[in-house]
């Protein structure tokens, strides 16, 4: 018996004996709340590396859809967001909860679907008339509903078809990420709306194309915005700030500008520091 | 059939050559459920003992409550410790959310009702004559009580294996309250989910079967310990 418990005890102390990194320093902690899609490309795998080398801070990627990194902004609980849903972003701003909002990226999101494409909305010019057809012809549609900023585009894009897909048989709800969403578009032959990053980053296990791209209202934008340290006293205000100077930074621009050309033919992203949302995609 | 089979390449791959990114997160995984563990057992047994050796009012349902507990969902958990270790909640001060010790913190809440649970009717289940018989031959209460807890000891190491198989394998709270941060609070089950979501299945199936060893491994090694005496 006394060996047995001192074998115990021995395991036991071994595991203890690898100190747990606990809380660091707490100012030299930064918690990004941000997009799937910025983690799941691996895009934030490169760039946080470099912003860390550069500052010293260490960056908590909270990666969760747009809509919850800012309910986390609004709540205090994250310093800074990278986050790309326009219109839920104006209503953060207004509310005061963020500062500094600035452009970072975009890139576009398409309509995907499967290669026979039972609806036909291949090579249709308007994303709302291909939904249309969808909804017509009762196809089945993947819709994320979990309030990122893909979700919040769809939305928007069912309001200019002028359909109100909710509740709809041919209209599934998954809750869930990009890239997961898409992994059941694909198996359940449905489509789906996806930003053009995830998609490619997981081209290879779908059998999923393409079907409806280019349209300016299609743009994926991507801001910066760090969280109003006067209504939250709490937050890290120099972290996020370093953060979003590092993104609009021409490191930071020049790394987005090439990053995945080499694994995936094209680049993920197109860097737009400075710009006017106004000036893209002309 | 062909993906399975790279993802044991993969495995195979990632564990011989000592992938420093996998080793970590191993070890992670590790370090967090076995603490956990640790503290829930040192929770569990003395509370499982204590409510299997006293009577009180109010004691059946204590005892409700541990049965309920060991039954709660981790999700639940998560959100719970969560809420109440946001910055702006009760415990924000102590700045845990999204840290390995927040992990612990709810891994040790999933698991303490679970060895609880099984100590107290191990306990229960030994010979009531044998309380009486120790304290007849002059013991103290401590020294019972220490006799009744080795004499439960087969059912008391199942409790540990129950525990700690319970939080290693526990996704929900430990991505809620952990984050699955690089290199920081990364543990092989959100590891896997998010390289699951990524389209990288070779490496997911890589850690679930790195994951399924690993436990393997510590209740290989805690069988050991309990069928030592039987052979």
């Amino acid at each position: 018996m006394k060996k047995q418990a001192m074998a115990l005890v021995l395991l036991l102390a071994s595991l203890l004996a690898f100190p747990v990194g606990g809380a660091l320093a707490a100012e030299k902690n930064l918690i990004l709340a941000t997009t799937t899609s910025t983690q799941d490309s691996g895009l934030l795998d490169l760039l946080l590396p470099a912003f860390e080398k550069d500052t010293g801070y260490f960056v908590k990627t909270i990666a969760v859809g747009s809509g919850q990194a800012m309910a986390m902004g609004e709540k205090g609980e994250a310093d800074v967001l990278l986050v790309h849903s326009p219109a839920a972003e104006k209503k953060f701003m207004e509310g005061e909860f963020g500062v500094d909002r600035k452009l970072v990226m975009h890139n576009d999101f398409v309509l995907v679907g499967p290669p026979s494409d039972p609806a036909k909305v291949s090579g249709a010019k308007l994303t709302a008339e291909a939904l249309k057809k969808i909804s017509e012809s009762g196809s089945l549609f993947l819709s994320r509903s979990d309030k990122s900023g893909t979700h919040s585009k769809e939305l928007a894009l069912w309001k200019v078809a002028g359909i109100a897909p909710d509740g709809q048989k041919w209209y599934q709800q998954t809750g869930l990420g990009m890239g997961q969403t898409l992994s059941v578009a694909s198996e359940k032959e449905g489509y789906t709306l996806a930003d053009r990053g995830t998609f490619l980053s997981m081209k290879k296990n779908l059998s999923l194309a393409v079907l409806v791209e280019g349209e300016s209202n299609l743009l994926n934008v991507y801001h910066v915005i760090s969280v109003n340290p006067a209504k939250w006293p709490k937050v890290n205000a120099e972290g996020a700030k370093a953060f979003n100077d590092f993104m609009v930074s021409g490191g930071a621009q020049e790394m987005i500008k090439t990053f995945g050309a080499e694994k995936y033919g094209q680049p993920l992203f197109t860097p737009d520091a400075g710009k006017k949302v106004e000036e893209l995609g002309k | 059939m062909e993906l399975i089979f790279d993802g044991l390449l993969k495995a195979l791959t990632l564990i011989f050559s000592l992938d420093p990114e996998v080793m970590g997160i191993s070890l992670l995984s590790l370090k967090i459920s076995g603490l956990a563990t640790l503290i829930s057992l040192v929770l569990g047994v003395s509370g499982g003992t204590a409510l299997a050796l006293t009577r009180f009012p109010g004691r059946q349902i204590i005892i409700s409550l541990v049965n309920t507990g060991m039954g709660v969902p981790p999700v639940v958990v998560g959100l719970f410790i969560s809420i109440l270790l946001w910055r702006s909640g009760p415990l924000g001060a102590l700045g845990l959310l999204y840290t390995p010790a927040a992990m612990i913190i709810a891994q040790t809440v999933i698991a303490t009702p679970i060895v609880m649970g099984i100590s107290l009717s191990a306990i229960q289940n030994l010979n009531p004559r044998l309380r009486f018989q120790i304290l007849a031959l002059g013991a103290t209460r401590v020294q019972m009580v220490w006799l009744l807890v080795r004499e439960a000891k087969l059912p008391l190491l199942a409790a540990v294996m129950a525990g700690f198989g319970g939080v290693i394998s526990e996704i929900g709270a430990s991505i809620m309250v952990g984050g699955n941060i690089k290199g920081y609070s990364r543990v092989l089950t959100t590891a896997t989910v998010m390289e699951t979501s990524r389209g990288n299945f070779e490496t997911a199936i890589a850690l679930g079967i790195i994951l399924l060893v690993l436990a393997f491994g510590v209740n290989a090694a805690l069988t050991f310990i309990q069928q030592w005496e039987k052979r």
